[in-house]
């Protein structure tokens, strides 16, 4: 396969992926801002969906202060972001547009229809039409997913699309989790009160584990417990573990069909190794929130092996 | 007179560059006028080499580089033994047709201006023509340096009156075609009869076909037909034709270009105490 | 119905489609061409995969009647079209080479030297199995009952072919009664014609299994569509210029696998875009050292660089003179005559008729620098009169053409005349010289109208070549 190609299949992998964690977090910044508190509570609540969605920088450049209005135009479709949902979406489409070919066309029809679609829904301004906008991204990245897992052919071109969603995933998960630990309660509340708990539930109702959690846990929300749902547990798809066996599975694929293994496959498989070899008690010892800048860096540094051995 | 030049072209990268192309054309051949001795092409990274000939007659390398870089620095070095044939070329391999020489190039148009200004060179021998039309270019465009790029058209340059020696010729081909003349562009080294050895770039002049003569050599930036002090290292139909090395980088990124370039001649004694030296 | 003869008789080819007409429903033909707008929405969806879904590119309109050539008639065209092409390959030979026609007398040099699309690069070069024009279109008219007229010989990257692909599968799938009553050359084989003619072309080093791709500018070019259709029937990689690079004069593929050396390039883009170190520095769709590699002699460019040389306006018309030299036969497809400006006799004749005559700029193309007499006012006439004054070797003039017409549906639902040309496509390789049995048939769809190009109300139709 051309690389080219294998390269605008990663990411449109990718930047589906991205597309629906950026609605996720809007989704939970609307949920948390809503939420009767001190004040302060509705702009840390939007300040760290600008954080969790990593471009702090950008935004601060960009002359705004972070309220309701702000970051939801930001991060949903102001023109100045490059990595808003309407910005994803159109890069999404862009990609897939130049590798048709390796595309179903219940595949394409996905993605340009999520592109037509957004472009039907404009900018909503109200907060229930808004809600309705992320409802409808969220809808997108499951027909996409569906659509590829359905009808794609189970070969190269299927596992760089599905490469492409698993490294964002991670990269998504990992920043999500840091961003609570760190920069979500506002000064004065107490950890463990009654914002901190209704935070740790909207977060996991972000990945879609409320449920999950209790399943699994049976116990009321806890951090750690949360941390070790969405850092280890191999059952939780947005788990950094799972995410990683993801991976290692994808790269497994393209080893086993190329006839040769590379950089990325020998990096993605030690990492694998290392989360069978951790437990979340020696995580929180040495620290989660440098755990997850250690987690970050070597999924790019993994990103960017794939990159040289397959993309360029 | 034996000519010793050593010129080296330093090129810089802002990211590394995974991968050079370059097409060079510095490599001097043998004609009745100089014979070229012990030329050598070196870089300073792991590159492959090329070398083939093109229609023009010119000697070209293709350079490959194998790794990533930063930088990239090509020299060469060498000696050519040069007589005065007083400007006319002999001992070239001639593939191409006078006749191709007529057609003008994007940095060869003559605009109006300069077809008024041919218009004047007048009648008559074609010779004699080419004489006067070096002539009143060498009267009319003043030699400025940094007053051109090498991107400027001849008629650009014509049209403010001053240039460089590249921008000389290429007014004169464009001219010269004009006139119904064959004319081509020629690069290659000056030796400084002012005892000045380091130079900022290398020489361009130009060549015109003449019926039973050939062709022949014209500097216009100086007025004369090149003599014992001129190298000649590659012809085209302009500048970028014939231009010593036209690359590209794969993900380099911007790239920067110095040159440094010596061109020197090696006195009789000079050469005797090497000699000496070596034994 | 129309397609007759000058007396007015049903030409002999289209006797049988006359009858099934005849003896089906009135309304037949208008359900028909609804249902082909239909299915090529439907295919649209298909056709999409290859180009974007926005461009307009397919609504070629399609007209359902089919153009019909008789066995006899097309045998003797494609024994034209065979000497052509191979005149042509043997005058890019020579003018690259020995340029004895030149010597001869019988193309004038300054013609050749100064022309633009004569590449200096290519001098004295050889391309693998000495084939210049790998594939050719040839724009023929009928312009009379005897026999086609080249209007315009296309060397360099012709396109069209897809059409030709197309609207046979089209019309199988709207008239497979029809096709029961016919015998009809399939035109289906066609790329495995030319893949088995880009294979013989590969350079010696390739052995039996080349590697061979298309090259296209990218999916900005208006023809994109036919290059990624032409690749997917092909079964090669789809290529742009950066996913190729140049190593050690050896033409490689960005793969996922690693890089791929590749053999032979069937590349869709211009002599001046191949390479930025040789030709145009600012071509972004090239390959930079891709002739330091096919002067070396490492890959096949299909059509060679140069060819444009043989198919200038100019050129053509000293083609006759050219197939005789190459050929030591007269030509079987004549030209449509043409004066050339440059000649002071000529240039006297065509500025005492200018009214009745069409005018074209000599590099012109896609009717642009064009003059059409009858339809066009003094003052245009008068303008264009200074100009052919000024550089009359830039010139050449025709008459206005009567071209024929083939039954084509017109829009109260009936059959009329329409005036049609016909583009059909040669391969040349090492092993010999072929002609796909149909081509490119554009119809002119406004009444009286001679202009066939898409851009100004032109269709096209399904041409078949009958096999008896």
């Amino acid at each position: 396969m051309l690389s080219r190609t294998a390269e605008s299949l990663y990411w449109t992998g990718r930047y589906m992926e991205r597309a629906d964690f950026l609605a996720r977090i809007l989704e939970a910044a609307v949920r948390l801002a809503a939420l009767p508190a001190r004040d302060g509570a509705a702009a840390t609540a939007w300040a760290s969906a600008i954080a969790s969605a990593g471009v702090s920088g950008a935004f601060a450049a960009s002359a705004r202060t972070p309220n309701e209005k702000s970051v939801r135009e930001y991060l949903a479709f102001a023109p100045d972001n490059m990595s808003s949902i309407k910005a994803c979406i159109t890069s999404a489409r862009t990609n897939a547009r130049s590798v048709r070919t390796a595309l179903t066309i219940e595949l394409w029809e996905a993605i340009n229809g999520a592109y037509n679609g957004l472009a039907e829904l404009g900018e909503p301004t109200r907060r229930d039409d808004f809600v309705r906008y992320l409802e409808f991204v969220k809808g997108v990245s499951l027909a996409f997913e569906g659509a590829s897992s359905r009808t794609m052919l189970r070969n190269d071109a299927y596992w760089f699309l599905r490469l492409g969603g698993a490294i964002e995933r991670a990269d998504n998960t990992a920043r999500l989790l840091d961003v609570k630990y760190h920069l979500l309660l506002p000064a004065g509340e107490r950890v463990g009160g009654q914002l901190d708990y209704f935070q740790w539930t909207t977060l996991l109702r972000e990945v879609s584990a409320l449920t999950a959690y209790r399943w699994v846990y049976r116990e009321s929300v806890r951090p750690w417990l949360v941390a070790d749902l969405l850092v280890l547990n191999r059952q939780m798809p947005r788990s950094l573990a799972s995410c990683q066996g993801m991976i290692v599975s994808y790269l497994d694929k393209l080893a086993t069909d190329y006839g040769r293994r590379g950089p990325a496959q020998r990096i993605a498989s030690a990492r694998l190794t290392q989360f069978n070899e951790t437990n979340i008690e020696d995580i929180f010892q040495s620290g989660l929130h440098e755990y997850i800048l250690t987690f970050l860096s070597e999924n790019n540094g993994l990103a960017s092996a794939i990159h040289d051995q397959y993309l360029v | 007179m034996r000519i010793r030049i050593d010129h080296e072209t330093r090129y810089g990268y802002a990211r590394a560059a995974r991968f050079i192309v370059q097409s060079l054309r510095l490599t001097p051949r043998s004609t009745e006028g100089q014979q070229v001795r012990d030329w050598r092409i070196e870089t300073d990274v792991d590159t492959r080499l090329r070398r083939s000939e093109d229609a023009f007659g010119n000697i070209v390398h293709t350079l490959y580089t194998e790794r990533p870089t930063d930088s990239l620095m090509v020299r060469v070095t060498g000696e050519v033994a040069t007589v005065n044939t007083g400007g006319v070329l002999k001992g070239t391999p001639e593939r191409l047709s006078p006749l191709v020489f007529l057609r003008s190039t994007p940095l060869t148009q003559a605009d109006a201006d300069m077809r008024a200004f041919a218009a004047e060179i007048g009648e008559g021998q074609p010779l004699d023509r080419l004489h006067r039309l070096m002539g009143a270019i060498n009267e009319s465009v003043a030699f400025m340096v940094g007053s051109t790029t090498v991107d400027h058209t001849a008629a650009e340059a014509f049209a403010q009156k001053q240039g460089v020696c590249q921008d000389h010729a290429q007014i004169f081909i464009a001219c010269a075609r004009r006139m119904g003349i064959p004319a081509r562009y020629v690069s290659g080294h000056l030796h400084r009869s002012d005892g000045v050895i380091n130079q900022d770039a290398a020489h361009a002049w130009a060549e015109g076909w003449v019926e039973d003569l050939g062709w022949i050599g014209f500097d216009p930036a100086n007025g004369i037909c090149p003599t014992e002090h001129y190298v000649r290292v590659a012809t085209g139909l302009d500048a970028l034709g014939s231009s010593p090395i036209r690359g590209t980088s794969y993900g380099g990124g911007r790239e920067t270009m110095t040159v440094a370039l010596r061109v020197r001649q090696m006195q009789q004694n000079q050469q005797q105490q090497q000699r000496q030296g070596w034994s | 119905m129309s397609g007759t003869t000058g007396s007015g008789t049903v030409r002999k080819s289209y006797r049988t489609l006359a009858r099934w007409l005849e003896s089906a429903p009135p309304d037949l033909l208008q359900s028909r061409s609804r249902q082909a707008e239909l299915f090529f929405r439907r295919m649209g969806v298909t056709f999409a995969v290859y180009g974007d879904v926005e461009s307009n590119e397919r609504l070629i309109p399609f007209d359902v009647v089919p153009r019909i050539i008789g066995a006899a008639e097309w045998n003797e065209l494609e024994r034209g079209l065979k000497q052509r092409v191979s005149a042509i390959n043997a005058f890019l030979k020579d003018i690259y080479g020995a340029q004895e026609c030149i010597k001869a007398g019988i193309v004038p040099a300054d013609l050749i030297f100064t022309n633009p699309h004569y590449r200096p690069e290519m001098q004295g070069r050889r391309p693998p199995g000495d084939i210049w024009t790998h594939i050719s279109g040839v724009d023929l008219v009928r312009t009379g009952e005897d026999g086609f007229l080249v209007l315009e010989d296309n060397v360099r990257t012709p396109s069209g072919v897809s059409y030709m692909l197309e609207n046979r599968e089209m019309m199988m799938r709207l008239f497979p009664d029809l096709f029961a009553e016919h015998r009809i050359r399939p035109v289906e084989t066609y790329t495995d014609m030319l893949l088995a003619s880009l294979r013989a072309s590969a350079p010696a080093h390739a052995g039996s299994d080349p590697k061979l791709v298309v090259l296209t500018p990218g999916p900005f070019n208006s023809a994109y569509y036919e290059h990624s259709f032409l690749a997917d029937k092909l079964g090669v990689e789809l290529v742009e210029g950066g996913d190729l690079f140049v190593n050690d004069d050896i033409v490689f593929m960005r793969t996922t696998e690693g890089p791929q050396r590749v053999d032979v390039i069937y590349r869709r883009i211009d002599d001046e875009f191949l390479d930025p170190l040789t030709f145009r520095p600012d071509s972004a769709v090239g390959i930079p050292g891709l002739m330091s590699a096919y002067m070396a002699g490492n890959v096949t460019l299909s059509n060679a660089v140069g060819t444009g040389v043989a198919d200038d306006k100019a050129v053509y018309t000293y083609m006759p003179d050219i197939i005789r030299f190459f050929s030591g036969g007269d030509p079987i497809l004549g030209n449509v005559p043409t004066w050339r400006c440059r000649e002071p006799e000529a240039l006297k004749e065509v500025l005492s008729k200018l009214d009745q005559l069409v005018v074209k700029e000599v590099g012109g193309s896609g009717g642009y620098g064009m003059l059409v007499g009858p339809a066009s006012t003094k003052a245009e006439i008068e303008d264009f009169r200074a100009k052919l004054i000024a550089d009359p070797d830039d010139f050449i003039a025709q008459p206005t053409l009567a071209l024929s017409t083939a039954p084509t549906l017109d829009s109260g639902g009936g059959l009329s005349p329409r005036h049609v040309d016909l583009r059909p496509f040669v391969l040349s390789s090492p092993r010999g010289v072929q002609v796909a049995p149909g081509g490119l048939t554009r119809v002119a769809l406004k009444p009286g109208s001679l202009v066939v190009n898409s851009s100004q109300g032109g269709g096209t139709k399904d041409t078949w070549v009958l096999d008896d």
